[in-house]
């Protein structure tokens, strides 16, 4: 699984942290941070933070 | 179940559909939507549509490949239901049949009751609810263009920003005593109308609508707003007139048990801003939450509840932002229910700050202006503060 995130539309907000933590995380400063390669594992839990992203920045390829 | 029917094309309903495919439907799916539009994100048209002309692709939603074989019938207004017949009449003088059927038809604008325009004459009227709406409003918006804001929520202050950044002369008119006094309270509002008020932005507040005029408006005290467009932004109507003549309780949205279903009937669920639901991390009363994390929540549940596969308790944690200028708002929980009890938190409201917002001594919503890197404390200060149920 492939995670890519549009950084000119991504805002901050932080929603996608709180659906899939292992993915996504701010830095000190507030700023997104994320492993693009995650485990399939996660699938459902990145599905979900695509999901509740209000720039819908993030994108999940196979 | 052999056929599920989702009426409503927007957040909700897409949504929804997803939802029911993670959950295991396999049967059919139709998808109802009045807007000949894809799904797409509205809180852009306050603010990057309206600024300038964006391409659909650019705000239309992600969607899961898993609905790509729904049936979905866009441009398509609903017309009616039979729920004992189980039914669905649509304008097109099409009946679809279900086997379960999710209610999603979200909100219209509420229009400004007031008498004295003439077709064609005064100023050029506006809401701010689809694509289109805020396609005819962008084209009215030239610098020095005098418009009329009425109403001081979310979408009367956004566009009002948005419109002011364009170079338009803007004056929004409400009957509160602030700007989005009831989510956020008097202090926070006066902070925002001053900031609005630095960039040029006249209020007239603590007054309504009287009339249209041929040269703008006039308001309750008598005082006249010259103006070439007015926006209309007073607050929405849930479109629920299509399930009238079914016995349900249609005061406000349609009201739904704990688990979304409509009035504890098996086969009909309600998501999204139509729906009125209690949500247990503050009380067993039925509301409609108009934030734009609750179709995708409610989504989520009901599209269980409707596959009979729900055990756990709803009780989603609300969230909302607002950009206005460069400023950042963003709130968690439901502010709204402890406005009588706001405290300040973290920083000045004149420069970044926190707010909570406190029932019975209880944080019970928080709203954060700037201060992003603090927000996942706030958000797990909500979160563990929840007296879970035990049944």
């Amino acid at each position: 699984m492939k995670v890519i995130v549009d950084m000119d539309r991504c805002q901050d907000h932080g929603q996608c942290v709180f659906s899939a933590p292992e993915v996504f995380r701010l830095d000190g400063a507030g700023r997104l941070e994320f492993e693009s390669a995650p485990d399939d594992a996660l699938r459902e839990a990145v599905e979900e933070a695509a999901d509740v992203c209000p720039l819908q920045a993030i994108t999940v390829e196979d | 179940m052999r056929r599920i029917v989702v009426v409503g094309a927007s957040l909700g309903g897409l949504r929804a559909a997803e939802q029911l495919r993670a959950a295991g439907h396999a049967g059919e799916l139709v998808v109802v939507g009045d807007e000949p539009h894809p799904p797409y994100n509205r809180p852009p048209l306050s603010k990057e549509v309206l600024a300038a002309e964006v391409a659909l692709d650019r705000v239309a939603f992600r969607t899961r490949a898993s609905v790509a074989d729904a049936d979905w019938r866009l441009g398509t207004a609903v017309t009616g239901a039979d729920l004992a017949a189980r039914v669905v009449r649509l304008a097109d003088g099409t009946e679809v049949s279900y086997d379960g059927l999710v209610i999603a038809t979200g909100l219209r604008p509420r229009r400004l009751d007031a008498p004295g325009q003439d077709p064609g004459a005064g100023p050029s009227r506006h809401v701010v609810r689809t694509l289109d709406d805020a396609a005819a409003l962008r084209a009215r918006l030239k610098p020095e263009v005098r418009l009329a804001v009425v109403g001081a929520g979310f979408i009367g202050c956004e566009v009002a920003a948005t419109a002011r950044t364009l170079g338009a002369d803007v004056t929004v008119v409400a009957p509160e005593s602030e700007p989005m006094l009831r989510p956020l309270g008097a202090d926070f509002g006066a902070e925002l109308r001053r900031r609005h008020q630095r960039r040029g932005v006249r209020f007239l507040l603590g007054r309504t609508v009287a009339r249209f005029t041929g040269t703008g408006l006039e308001l309750s005290d008598g005082t006249s707003v010259d103006a070439d467009v007015v926006v209309e932004a007073v607050g929405s109507v849930p479109c629920v007139e299509w399930l009238e003549g079914n016995g349900l309780d249609l005061s406000d949205g349609v009201l739904c048990d704990g688990a979304l279903r409509v009035e504890g009937r098996p086969d009909v669920v309600a998501v999204g801003d139509v729906a009125r639901f209690p949500n247990p991390r503050y009380d067993d009363v039925p509301r409609r939450v108009e934030h734009w994390s609750i179709p995708t929540d409610t989504a989520k549940h009901a599209a269980r509840s409707l596959l009979g596969e729900n055990g756990r308790p709803f009780m989603p944690l609300p969230s909302f932002w607002s950009d206005q200028y460069d400023l950042r708002l963003q709130s968690f929980g439901a502010p709204a229910l402890g406005g009588g009890d706001i405290r300040l938190l973290e920083g000045d409201l004149s420069e970044e700050a926190v707010l909570g917002y406190h029932r019975d001594g209880r944080l019970v919503g928080v709203v954060m202006l700037g201060c992003g890197g603090s927000l996942p404390r706030y958000r797990k200060l909500l979160l563990d503060d929840t007296r879970v149920p035990t049944s």
